[in-house]
């Protein structure tokens, strides 16, 4: 054999069930990426336990009163926005049929890709006073200025409408994957039990599907609470801008740390809600034979009303503020065609693809460290490592300053003390930060993609590829890299994409004269350059669609029971038999 | 038949002499010896968590062994301290799941352990297994593309392509439907003796076991109770357990009344007897159901039937004996009695199987 022995455990179920007993490396490494990773949140709670000075009590006397009210008026608006949304276009897409169906089902997802703090800046480039629809509404009224009112769109109904409109595809997804999990048996029984189609979605379908919806709610929230570019835009105190204003304006980074600290224990409950609701989720399986739901034909104007309704968030969450943006880029020509911009795509790029790669790794590693040696303590590590995902930007972007910054000055100050030279900064305001911050947000994005890819590996592959004369390291490269490959480039795409739309840790984090995309879509919209801030919005709006689409194959191929014919790519046929019974063509 | 020519004959002799194997320092199978002659063909049968499986993993050379060792033509490959690796054995073997590899087609998925040979040669065997299990034509397929029964085809031609001295199958037709079971078995037999390979196979099932299997070895807790043909399973079990797990009856009570004579609610029943049986030991009688025939016309012991299964050829009825006692018996199913009937039987032991009374291992009612 040529490839070299290889280092590597021998086989993976055999050392699983091995007792504990030489060096334990896997579970050395993840528990110590796990300790890296959650470095930030460990500093940022480690301040609720430090001495309080006058900003603090001064914000408690002012401002936090507020954050807390608008932060959960936002919440609880958005909360019922998406459901109201979310739940209804689910049902219809997974449950009835209706003209359009089929293109509605990928297309209520398209507002995901659109960040909410562009939305913002599209909604109030048009709704402005100056905007082409108070212009069209004078020109028909004849009315001028002050002489109408007219809904202030930068408001904190405004923020709820726009964060609902890009974040309602979070329950729409998963709710309309728990109805298209739902195993058909359940609600033929319900049938045969005299429950109507109706009686029957009301009684079985949606309490089935309610851990679904209540997973999909806390992954929109926990956006409205990380949300920093939309509240900041309309001037809402909230959280995340009473941590900027804190560390910028009043220049006191242990109380933008407390300030912190109070969000993430509102991010901790969410966490505790989505995990609880997961849990439950899984008891909600009852049996394992799906098929086609039989689908609920509307016609006359009850098509026309499911069309209306599956049409609406797509055209307000998507198509009209992109037709904008597009409308603006093309008049503003000039500011993106020119090399300033294509450096600036540039940077954005290889910062993203530098951070896909970085989390894309660790979660192999870590992903990896359970597969061999699972067991309590990997399972641990792994999950604090993966908790990132619910932190806002903002609060990781304060817990990776605080200790890089501390690391520099120390370093510097002795450095100084004893050799006369300054080291100046090496860790805070360089990439180095900025790509530990990312890391630590988007490792759960990776870690569940490539976790759900190794997973389709079985342990019995492993061995089979032994017995039929591969070593380990051959293993790993002739059988576990090629079926993993979809998946990793799955994981990068997804990082890559997240990273491209991340606002605030960007903002806190990045070099001096570094910019995003992200960043100055912001600065431009903030100096009420609304047409020229287009083109780098527009460009991480497409960008944000590859996901979109992947997301869309990847859903209508992961179907139950579609695996037969995944590789037909084509659309599964209506009321087709259970699988063929295994075996029925051997004879 | 071709393959036979082209392969060299290089089958395995498999000799586990008192072997332990465990997880974690907790035993799981505890001193099992065995022998399976050259191209023979074996099965470890058990009920579930019986240690069959890991009996099996411990030959493939996927767990050590804590005690005894392992032999394969003569060359020890597991012993304590030492476990040849899997993939020097020259040992195949077919999963459960198949476990076929997902982004491989068939024709690479069988070529993937020959993938040191010369192309001409590879593409002739791969050709010559897809032939012999009638799958000439699926080279391009992919794994998902196929039902469950040609999966598992591939996945035994995958196992077969390197020529392995030794094949380990471990419950391959557990996902296939019942009645498919046995044939496939039998054609699975029918291969392994076409590839001239030593087999051991893992089932539950004792239809398949039987259809299977050469040799059948009946595990339980871990322990070998009997390593035997079919047959003597059937006829001679060595304890309670074969006896009940291996085909149907009943065990009911009696009495040692002569050397060679035990005397229970069907009256004296003679057949040879080990010495340790002397008159007057309270003994337990295995009936089967077999062992007795409906005779209205001569037949000395009156029944009542309780209750009877239609299978096709014959009925199974359970028949309670005037002292209560309750025996089943098989029948042709041209005569058909109805429950409450009253009928006579005749004896028709050809084998006595007692145990002493007590012994453990649970009956079936």
């Amino acid at each position: 054999m040529s490839t070299p022995p290889s280092t590597q455990p021998r086989t993976t179920r055999s050392s699983r069930r091995r007792p504990v007993t030489r060096p334990n490396l896997w579970q050395a490494t993840s528990v110590t990426v796990a300790l890296v990773l959650a470095l930030p949140v460990l500093v940022v709670f480690a301040h609720v336990f430090l001495p309080t000075g006058d900003v603090w009590q001064h914000l408690r006397e002012t401002m936090l009163g507020e954050y807390v009210t608008n932060s959960l008026a936002l919440l609880f608006g958005v909360g019922i926005g998406v459901l109201v949304i979310g739940v209804p276009v689910a049902w219809l897409v997974s449950v009835c049929e209706f003209p359009g169906r089929r293109i509605f089902q990928w297309a209520l997802m398209l507002p995901l890709a659109m960040p909410a703090y562009i939305i913002a800046y599209t909604y109030t480039g048009m709704f402005d006073f100056t905007g082409p629809v108070q212009v069209l509404f004078r020109d028909l009224t004849g009315l001028g200025y002050g002489q109408y009112w007219f809904p202030e769109i930068r408001s904190l109904t405004g923020a709820m409408l726009m964060l609902t409109l890009v974040l309602y595809p979070y329950v729409y997804l998963l709710t309309r994957a728990a109805f298209l999990e739902q195993s058909v048996c359940v609600l033929e029984v319900s049938r045969t039990l005299g429950s109507g189609p109706y009686a029957g979605f009301f009684h079985v379908a949606l309490p089935l599907a309610r851990p679904a919806v209540i997973a999909g709610l806390t992954l929109a929230l926990m956006e409205v609470l990380a949300d920093y570019g939309t509240v900041a835009y309309f001037g809402i105190a909230t959280f995340t801008t009473g941590i900027f204003r804190t560390w910028y304006g009043l220049a006191d980074p242990a109380a933008a740390a407390q300030l912190a600290a109070v969000l993430l224990s509102f991010v901790f409950v969410l966490i505790l809600l989505e995990r609880w609701s997961r849990m439950r989720a899984r008891f909600h399986h009852t049996s394992s034979r799906y098929s086609n739901l039989p689908r609920y034909q509307l016609r006359g104007w009850k098509a026309a009303a499911a069309v209306t309704v599956c049409l609406l968030p797509i055209l307000f969450g998507f198509l009209i503020p992109a037709v904008q943006l597009a409308f603006w880029a093309v008049q503003t020509v000039d500011h993106w065609v020119n090399p300033t911009f294509a450096q600036l795509v540039f940077n954005t790029f290889y910062l993203a693809a530098l951070a896909a790669v970085i989390a894309v790794a660790l979660a192999l590693v870590l992903a990896y460290a359970r597969r061999m040696q699972g067991g309590f303590i990997t399972g641990l590590a792994v999950r604090v490592a993966g908790m990132g995902y619910a932190v806002p930007g903002t609060v990781i972007a304060i817990g990776v300053m605080l200790p890089f910054a501390w690391f520099d000055n120390t370093l510097d100050a002795f450095m100084r003390d004893r050799f006369g030279i300054s080291t100046g900064l090496l860790l805070s305001g360089t990439l180095a930060a900025l790509l530990f911050a990312y890391a630590v947000r988007f490792l759960a994005v990776s870690l569940q993609t490539v976790e759900a890819g190794l997973g389709k590996i079985k342990p019995s592959m492993d061995d089979a590829a032994r017995s039929l004369g591969m070593r380990p390291l051959g293993t790993l490269t002739r059988v576990h890299l090629p079926i993993m490959r979809g998946t990793l480039l799955t994981a990068l795409l997804l990082v890559f994409v997240d990273v491209l739309k991340e606002l605030p840790a960007t903002l806190i984090l990045r070099p001096f004269d570094f910019n995003t995309l992200a960043v100055r879509a912001y600065e431009l919209a903030g100096d009420e350059r609304l047409a020229e801030s287009s083109s780098a919005a527009l460009a991480i709006v497409l960008v944000g669609l590859l996901p979109v689409i992947l997301l869309s194959v990847t859903i209508e191929r992961s179907r139950p029971g579609q695996q037969q014919r995944a590789q037909q790519r084509g659309e599964p046929r209506q009321g087709e038999p259970l699988a063929v019974p295994a075996g029925a063509q051997t004879a | 038949m071709t393959t036979r020519a082209m392969a060299p004959i290089h089958a395995a002799e498999v000799v586990l002499d008192d072997v332990d194997v465990g997880y974690s320092g907790q035993r799981v199978v505890h001193a099992v010896s065995l022998e399976l002659p050259r191209g023979q063909i074996g099965c470890l049968l058990g009920p579930s968590g019986c240690g069959k499986t890991t009996l099996l993993r411990a030959i493939a050379g996927f767990e050590g062994v804590m005690r005894g060792e392992i032999r394969l033509n003569d060359q020890t490959v597991s012993r304590p301290g030492y476990t040849l690796a899997p993939e020097k054995r020259n040992v195949g073997m077919v999963f459960q799941d198949f476990a076929l590899f997902p982004h491989l087609d068939v024709a690479r998925n069988i070529a993937f352990g020959i993938r040191r040979w010369k192309r001409g040669d590879r593409d002739r065997r791969v050709k010559e297994l897809l032939r012999l299990i009638g799958l000439s034509g699926y080279e391009r397929a992919y794994p998902h593309a196929l039902s469950g029964g040609q999966q598992q085809r591939i996945a035994l031609a995958r196992a077969l392509a390197p020529k392995p001295q030794l094949l380990l199958l471990d419950e391959p037709f557990s996902s296939m439907d019942v009645e498919l079971r046995t044939d496939l078995a039998r054609e699975v037999r029918a291969i392994l003796r076409a590839e001239n390979t030593t087999g051991i196979l893992v089932t539950h099932d004792q239809n398949e076991a039987f259809a299977f299997a050469d040799r059948i070895a009946v595990l339980n807790n871990g322990r070998l109770c009997q390593w035997d043909t079919a047959y003597h399973l059937y006829h001679k079990p060595a304890d309670r357990f074969v006896a009940d797990f291996v085909g149907e009856g009943t065990i009911i009570p009696g009495r040692v009344c002569e050397d060679d004579c035990v005397e229970c609610a069907l009256g004296k029943i003679r057949g040879p007897l080990s010495s340790r049986f002397v008159p007057g030991t309270p003994v337990d009688v295995l009936v089967r159901p077999d062992d007795v025939e409906l005779d209205l016309a001569s037949g000395e012991i009156p029944a009542e039937v309780t209750a009877k299964t239609f299978r096709g050829a014959d009925f199974l009825y359970a028949l309670r004996l005037q002292d209560d006692t309750e025996i089943l018996c098989v029948a042709p199913s041209h005569d058909n009695f109805v429950v409450s009937d009253h009928v006579r039987l005749r004896l028709n032991f050809s084998h006595l199987v007692v145990f002493p009374r007590g012994d453990t291992g649970a009956a079936r009612p």
